[in-house]
């Protein structure tokens, strides 16, 4: 196992200096550069422009500034970023990540759970009406062209009907009010979230180990629902802080509920074909034939054991979330770390575009492996020496 | 006068059919089996008709062009109606009668004309063609590739392997979205370039992975023994005895990839990357810049982006439902007990 691991730990650096060095390729290719911007601005003459070129190093020999590229990427260094100088691309990075990760966690979080019981349930009644109606609806709204999509649910609930916000995060005549930097508000959303889903995992965990009595176990389960929720409500509802979350929370329903909708689709399939191989399985018959009532076979019995790829395809997707997603941020203009990736594209930002990429392509590659490990831990019938 | 020898009997006294005529009806038996399994997934049939429908929208619009259509009116790029319905679509300036673009649906222009004054239905069929031309070149490209590596890396194993499935890994790794706006940078991608740049970077990402799986479990089967013992090559034993027994699945993984191509296309052309001169994507985009899409001009005019966007949807879940009628065929466990 250590070995395995080692190996794969090596890998993955040989990958990601590869990763690097063809992102590095790729954006310098592009024409023009940071400078071309001013052209057109007559205050700025050629020699300012020069000048420009040289301050960043951009007049410099490829391999030279390739070499210095990768001296400091693998010294944890990302530069400064060109459009936004001179600000360091680490910090437009820690801006723009609580942001994005706050909206795509609870996004992924929701479509998996909504996928994941869907998908149990049409793998179960297979043939069925609604086993055809569940396919056909997510595989049409997973496929669903989302700019559209996207605009008309923001013309419906945005526009018509007024119940949600607009595009952005925040509404800005309530933030001018207090002095309070938008990314703590962020810090704690995704705090608290976590801590109470860590929390209630734990306790439904123990609860089920401890072999408790049923009607104890459910009194415990219930009694750690309720008190996290109260907890949640009352930090919404007396602090500062929890105002402004609130606030957040409200522009996030929107783009979290068009996300969930569109990506289902993905996690019920994949639910669902994992369920049928696993139905075929003598265990199930067994379970059946011991005279098991129908649900505690499906979700004790099969569902448990199909859930694998599901993890996995969870762990993956959770690190894609980092990425964040273009055309959710640029159609609900929520500044994340999408529209950070393709406005550096846009306005040849190379170290930001660069280092935005590296940025995610490590956070995929860790979570590679962490499925790789998390699925030889799941099932034990898998072994890596 | 010299008989034909008569043809060889078989142990029962019937005459044995030619080998050819026996694969033939194998081959029949074969599609008559699968079209039956593929019938009764009943979301394949879905797919495969919506597929039809934008097929024929495809091939009607040539003729249409050249048979009832005035190419000045309905050319799908530079065509412009001076005169498009009845009076209420006109509007008055100075006395005159002005033609007011865009117009609502008539019989005349049955989705309606574009600010532009173009036929919108003619757009879509003539987009049809580049859209299904993409698709299915972009899938293509995917498929030979990705077969082809993923048997490959599963035969020989070793370096071969590591290098392509780290290399997947790699291609994995890249947001393509994000790639292709800065591709569409440097180079003006049109359909073709667009269909090659997908294609390549489809066959080497994820499709090797899953078909060199395959391939691995087709590997260790005694047929493949039993044609290096008989002498087989490497490249027979690859061409001839794996390859065919991939392709099932490289055919039903294009069917997603068609899927992906197409949306691709639609979105990038939706951030005007993109260097055509008409596609769906291209519709809504148009209807995007001349401000159709913003606040309450969604009403005025829904006929200029609603067709193109519900057609890019319903021919990626088409090609995405043939995919999965297809699935339940190739991969025996999820058919029914």
């Amino acid at each position: 196992m250590w070995k395995y691991l080692f190996k794969r730990l090596i890998q993955i650096v040989i990958t990601l200096y590869i990763y690097a060095s063809i992102v590095f390729i790729i954006v310098y290719m592009q024409p023009g550069d940071i400078s071309q911007i001013y052209i057109n601005d007559p205050q700025i003459p050629p020699e300012a422009r020069e000048a420009l070129l040289e301050r960043l190093g951009l007049n410099q020999p490829v391999h030279i500034q390739y070499i210095n590229f990768m001296k400091n990427l693998f010294t944890g260094n990302l530069g400064i970023s060109f459009s936004q100088y001179p600000r360091p691309v680490w910090e437009l990075i820690k801006e723009r990540l609580p942001r994005t990760v706050a909206l795509f966690v609870i996004a992924t979080l929701l479509y998996f759970s909504l996928g994941f019981y869907l998908g149990k349930l049409i793998a179960w009644k297979r043939g069925g009406l609604i086993d055809y109606s569940a396919t056909v609806i997510g595989v049409v709204l997973f496929t669903v062209y989302t700019p559209w999509f996207a605009i008309l649910l923001l013309w419906i609930f945005g526009y018509k009907l007024g119940w949600l916000p607009i595009g952005k995060f925040n509404d800005p005549l309530l933030w001018r009010q207090y002095e309070i930097d938008q990314n703590l508000v962020f810090g704690y959303i995704v705090g608290v979230g976590g801590a109470a889903l860590l929390f209630l995992f734990v306790v439904f965990l123990l609860g089920r180990k401890l072999y408790l009595p049923r009607a104890l176990r459910w009194t415990i389960h219930l009694g750690a629902l309720g008190l996290v929720t109260a907890v949640i409500v009352y930090l919404l509802w007396s602090t500062t802080i929890g105002l402004l979350a609130r606030d957040i929370l409200y522009h996030m329903i929107l783009p979290a509920i068009t996300v969930t909708l569109i990506a289902f689709g993905g996690t019920m399939l994949l639910m669902r074909d994992s369920m049928l191989e696993v139905t075929r399985e003598d265990y199930v018959l067994a379970a059946k034939a011991k005279g098991l009532p129908d649900k505690a076979v499906r979700d004790k019995h099969a569902a448990r054991n199909a859930l694998l790829p599901v993890v996995t395809s969870f762990v993956l997707a959770l690190a894609f979330t980092v990425d964040g997603g273009i055309i959710t941020e640029t159609i609900f203009s929520w500044p994340g770390m999408g529209l950070l990736l393709l406005q550096a594209v846009l306005e040849e930002d190379m170290p930001l575009a660069i280092g935005a990429l590296v940025f995610t392509g490590i956070f995929a590659l860790v979570a590679h492996l962490v499925a790789d490990i998390l699925y030889a831990f799941l099932d034990p019938r898998i072994r890596y020496d | 006068m010299a008989t034909a020898p008569a043809p060889p009997k078989s142990p029962t006294g019937r005459h044995l059919e030619s080998p050819w005529r026996a694969r033939l009806r194998l081959m029949r038996r074969g599609l008559a089996t699968n079209w039956s399994l593929f019938w009764e997934s009943r979301i394949g049939p879905i797919g495969l008709f919506i597929i039809l429908f934008y097929g024929l929208l495809a091939v009607a619009h040539p003729i249409l062009m050249a048979t009832i259509w005035d190419p000045e009116i309905y050319d799908p790029i530079i065509g412009y109606d001076p005169n498009p319905g009845p009076a209420w679509h006109m509007e008055k300036v100075n006395q005159y009668l002005v033609p007011k673009h865009p117009a609502p649906p008539s019989a005349k222009h049955w989705l309606g004309t574009d600010p532009w004054g173009r036929d919108i239905f003619s757009q879509l069929a003539y987009s049809a063609r580049a859209e299904f031309f993409l698709g299915v070149m972009a899938a293509l490209i995917t498929v030979i590739i990705g077969t082809l590596v993923a048997a490959v890396s599963a035969y020989y194993g070793g370096f071969v392997d590591t290098f392509f499935m780290r290399l997947a890994d790699v291609v994995l790794l890249f947001p393509v979205i994000a790639f292709l706006i800065v591709l569409g940078g440097m180079f003006q991608l049109n359909m073709y370039s667009l269909a090659l740049v997908l294609g390549i970077i489809g066959g080497f990402g994820g499709i090797t992975i899953v078909l060199k799986s395959q391939a691995l479990s087709i590997k260790v089967k005694p047929f493949i023994e039993a044609a290096k013992v008989a002498g087989g090559s490497h490249l027979h034993v690859i061409l001839r005895h794996i390859i065919p027994n991939l392709l099932p699945l490289s055919f039903l993984y294009m069917m997603f990839n068609v899927t992906s191509a197409i949306f691709s296309e639609a979105v990038l052309s939706f951030f005007g990357i993109l260097n055509l001169q008409m596609s769906w994507g291209m519709m809504v985009q148009m209807a995007n810049i001349s401000g159709y899409l913003t606040g309450d001009a969604i009403t005025k005019a829904w006929w200029i982006f609603f067709p193109a966007s519900v057609s890019i949807t319903a021919l990626c879940a088409a090609f995405y439902l043939v995919g999965r009628g297809l699935d339940e065929i190739v991969n025996p466990r999820l058919r029914k007990m």
